[in-house]
């Protein structure tokens, strides 16, 4: 019995220590340097756009671009951060055209094209949503390291959890800085005017 | 002597019943607003097309009994649900409060944003800056308690204090939600 017991313990130990080091590996690999940030965030995509288009990371190469992820029957935290975000835009000036401004969602099944067109509507119309099939948004989350989560409610719908920080990229696609929610208007500003600085020239 | 205390004692029962049906009867609410006070409820403008909304107040329980909030309902949304919110490293939870809010007795309860809420879902129309929505929430000792809700603007954080940074206190009225004005 006691030889057992102490068996189990050994391979629980074992098995905390390979628990820990996958967890190590893995946020070590997320902070390989790239160009000029984390190189393992992002990646290749194809999604709609909320006008109905195909879309493609290519759309959005050649320009840095800000990403964040939400979706629209989001109560609080989205269309807070869509109106932070559109506050910013305003206060970059000429600015603001240097850089993308993408929303993407996390709850495709509920988030179409048009839906999300709606929404924009009310926000910064530099700001745009990009919608796909679950696949297709499951493969730009984790290429965007970005958790969601579907929670079901008492009424048989459902709430997401989400990550709430928005992802600055850089012309190249490699990321730069998070602004994280609710950060204040002196802070992403300057975080977004740092990015609009790195844009191409030409 | 035993006949005259019998007398008052008769006179306070029929005082007292009659108190009690002159309160009851129709007008129960005025009975629960002794209870349970809803102080400064207000909502924030959704976007165009938003399917959900989100109330805010504060709930104050004037008794020596806790209380809970346990549902509500309104005209504009399909349902309403008691939510909380938090962010929890850098990730956006929110959940269904199971079981009904509590309100401790003597004590109050804020519903505010990044904390406690009442979800509207199912949105009839969206909810514009400038007006206001009927909302009725129900306690399970103080019963139903209807008010109304004055819609604020998108950035809004209640009141006229709220959180520095946000610039959501200087959007005064957004108007339509069609398009908002920004600075």
């Amino acid at each position: 019995m006691q030889a057992r017991q102490w068996v189990i313990t050994v391979m629980a130990g074992v098995a905390g220590f390979a628990v820990a080091a996958v967890a190590i590996a893995f946020a070590v690999t997320a902070r390989q340097p790239g160009h000029s940030g984390i190189a393992s965030i992002g990646g290749p995509f194809t999604l709609v756009d909320d006008a109905g288009a195909q879309v493609t990371d290519k759309t959005l190469a050649g320009k840095p671009y800000a990403i964040y992820f939400g979706y629209t029957y989001c109560p609080e935290v989205c269309p807070t951060t869509l109106f932070d975000l559109s506050r910013w835009i305003k206060k970059l000036g000429p600015d603001a055209d240097k850089l993308n401004y993408v929303f993407v969602t996390v709850d495709p099944e509920r988030d179409t094209a048009k839906l999300m067109h709606a929404y924009l509507s009310s926000f910064d119309k530099h700001i745009r949503g990009f919608t796909g099939t679950p696949a297709q948004i499951a493969k730009i989350a984790s290429e965007y390291r970005v958790y969601y989560k579907k929670i079901p409610t008492s009424d048989g719908s459902y709430v997401m959890d989400h990550s709430s920080m928005i992802y600055l990229m850089d012309a190249r696609e490699n990321f730069d800085a998070i602004i994280p929610y609710q950060e204040n208007d002196a802070s992403a500003v300057a975080k977004l005017k740092s990015l609009a600085s790195q844009a191409p020239t030409s | 002597m035993r006949t005259l205390s019998q007398l008052v004692f008769m006179a306070a029962l029929i005082g007292a019943a009659s108190a009690a049906f002159a309160q009851g009867g129709d007008n129960a609410k005025i009975n629960v607003e002794q209870k349970i006070t809803v102080q400064e409820p207000w909502a924030r403008a959704t976007p165009a097309g938003a399917m959900s909304g989100a109330a805010y107040m504060t709930l104050a329980n004037k008794t020596s009994t806790a209380d809970r909030l346990t549902g509500a309902s309104s005209d504009v949304a399909v349902k309403v649900q008691i939510h909380e919110m938090k962010v929890v490293n850098g990730v956006m939870q929110m959940r269904e409060v199971t079981g009904g809010l509590a309100i401790p007795a003597g004590g109050s309860v804020t519903l505010k944003p990044g904390s406690y809420h009442v979800m509207l879902t199912g949105l009839k129309k969206p909810l514009v800056a400038g007006q206001s929505i009927p909302l009725t929430l129900t306690f399970a000792k103080a019963g139903n308690i209807s008010v109304t809700v004055p819609v604020q603007a998108m950035g809004a954080t209640g009141g006229n204090g709220g959180m520095s940074g946000m610039g959501g206190a200087q959007q005064d009225k957004g108007g339509g939600m069609g398009k908002m004005e920004m600075k």
